[in-house]
């Protein structure tokens, strides 16, 4: 089975996880990127930053990976206070 | 006719021939570049040939000819959707399948057995109560079934009775079926390429040469080639050549699994599928049990298979029809759907004027096969979107206009 590697709990099996989507650029609040928002999330064939939970710890978090091979790069807790959701 | 067939078998002449031509060279202009040479494409290459005389039309193919989902599908032919524009049509879809054999002098081996999807709570009893009436409202065959009926229709269901998965009932769809899908790709493709339709296999579509809102320029590995109107139709892949031109579509990639069994003697005569159970089952004309087909949890633009989904598939089916418990495996895979936010496709117009789409058939759009060929061909010979498409436009998201189709989609492609 997939392993992923929870920031928290580290690695556990990918039936553990709940798939919560791309990171999306655009601001939901700003009517004007609203629909870029909800309808047209980022598609690479490549690197994709997205968000995943722990379901049984509730540890909601980010990874980088790569769709075309899908090898996860990394986790990390996303940085609330410094906007620091994107990878460095 | 058999004193014929042994000569003909004999004759040492004989000379074999292939259903299309080889893949010839580029020209340096077309009429009509079609992006993807999968069902969708060649069916739309014919319709433009045949119906409205255009004849000067080249497919790219980056693999072989329908080699992408055309050859993955679970071949489940159907119009039992929710909403009024969905039943329209793949109800002119169902109907071209009807004569579809005849239509193309080619044997798709379509065979219209009756579609049984069960229910096995209130909930999913009540959302085929709605597609029922909206399916006998728009003149199709579809009822609800009680539990007695199930059991008359497929002997051979576990009911369930007691226990966590009752089978309470059943969404009965007659016109409900299945045909071959190479062969269906393969009709197109021989009926297309007669009237001089050129297939470009192993052609790869890198980029597109714009002036203003138009595409002036198909960019391939094999050489770039002007083009008067293009169309995209390429599967899994539809939101990545979509970015190669340019611009963005609601879609993300998502693998879809399915698998068969080894040969066994004909006993399902029906497609069944459950609706809670995300599983569905038919049984081929080779005897093996056919069963699909599982979405991967996260996105992903690849073909990998994984244990996972086919243990879920597996179970499943052993749940439904418990004697195939020890029947073995012969084959399994995936294929790359593109999926779109209501699960319904995306048809017409792109940003760009002389680009038409065909897009977001996710796990779907084989049964759409026919009419989509048939529609796209319609909208770029007369450069109108027919009023039966105009529901399945990419504007649709911008005035939140989505046509639902998930319930109906989830549980039986
Ligand atoms: C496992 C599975 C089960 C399914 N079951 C059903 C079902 O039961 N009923 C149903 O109705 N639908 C089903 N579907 C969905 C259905 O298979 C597809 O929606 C349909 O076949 C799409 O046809 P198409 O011609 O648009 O795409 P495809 O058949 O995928 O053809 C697209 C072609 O474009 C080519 N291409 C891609 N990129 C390029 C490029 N850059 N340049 C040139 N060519 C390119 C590809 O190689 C491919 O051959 C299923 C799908 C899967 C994967």
């Amino acid at each position: 089975m997939k392993i992923l590697d929870c920031p928290l709990n580290g690695p556990r099996n990918i039936t553990e996880f709940q798939y919560l989507g791309p990171l999306r650029q655009e601001e939901a609040e700003d009517a004007g990127s609203l629909v870029a928002r909800v309808f047209f999330p980022p598609n690479p064939a490549g690197v994709l930053v997205e968000w995943w939970r722990h379901t049984t710890s509730n540890t909601v978090f980010l990874a980088e990976r790569d769709t075309l091979t899908d090898e996860v790069l990394r986790t990390w807790l996303p940085d609330r206070k410094s906007h620091e959701e994107f990878p460095a | 006719m058999p004193l014929s067939l042994l000569k003909y078998g004999l004759r040492r002449d004989y000379v074999p021939h292939g259903d299309i031509p080889p893949t010839p060279d580029l020209k340096k202009s077309y009429d009509v570049v079609i992006v993807g040479g999968g069902g969708h494409g060649l069916a739309a290459a014919y319709y433009l040939s045949h119906v409205h005389g255009i004849t000067d039309v080249a497919i790219l193919e980056k693999g072989y000819l329908a080699g992408g989902n055309t050859a993955r599908n679970t071949t489940t032919v159907r119009s039992n959707y929710m909403t009024e524009q969905s039943v329209a049509f793949y109800k002119e879809g169902v109907s071209l399948f009807e004569t579809m054999s005849h239509d193309l002098g080619f044997n798709v081996m379509f065979s219209q057995r009756g579609q049984l999807t069960l229910a096995h709570s209130d909930a999913t009893m009540r959302s085929f109560r709605l597609r029922a009436e909206m399916g006998k409202h728009m003149g199709t065959r579809i009822e609800v079934v009680d539990a007695k009926a199930v059991q008359e229709i497929c002997p051979h269901v576990n009911m369930d009775f007691g226990g966590q998965h009752e089978v309470l009932g059943g969404l009965w769809h007659e016109d409900g079926g299945t045909a071959r899908h190479d062969a269906v790709a393969w009709g197109y493709a021989k009926r297309a390429a007669e009237k001089g339709v050129e297939i470009h296999q192993r052609t790869e579509v890198q980029g597109f040469r714009k002036s203003g809102d138009r595409v002036t320029h198909v960019i391939t590995d094999r050489g770039e080639i002007a083009a008067g109107q293009v169309l995209q139709a390429v599967g899994g892949l539809n939101g990545q050549v979509a970015e190669l031109a340019g611009f963005r579509l609601p879609i993300r990639s998502f693998p879809l699994q399915a698998m068969v069994t080894q040969p066994l003697k004909p006993f399902l005569d029906v497609l069944l599928s459950s609706a809670n159970m995300h599983t569905y089952l038919v049984q081929s004309s080779r005897g093996e049990v056919v069963i699909g087909g599982g979405s991967d949890p996260y996105q992903l633009v690849s073909t990998r298979s994984t244990f996972d989904q086919k243990e879920a598939l597996a179970a499943g089916a052993v749940h439904l029809v418990p004697f195939l418990h020890n029947v073995k495996l012969l084959r399994q895979w995936a294929g790359i759907t593109d999926m779109t936010p209501d699960y319904s496709p995306i048809m017409g117009e792109s940003p760009l004027r002389n680009y038409w789409l065909d897009c977001g058939w996710g796990t779907w759009g084989f049964k759409a096969t026919p009419v989509a060929g048939k529609r796209m061909a319609e909208t770029i010979a007369t450069g109108r979107v027919p009023e039966i498409l105009k529901p399945f436009a990419l504007s649709r998201f911008e005035h939140f206009a989505l046509v639902n189709e998930m319930g109906a989609t989830a549980a039986s492609h």
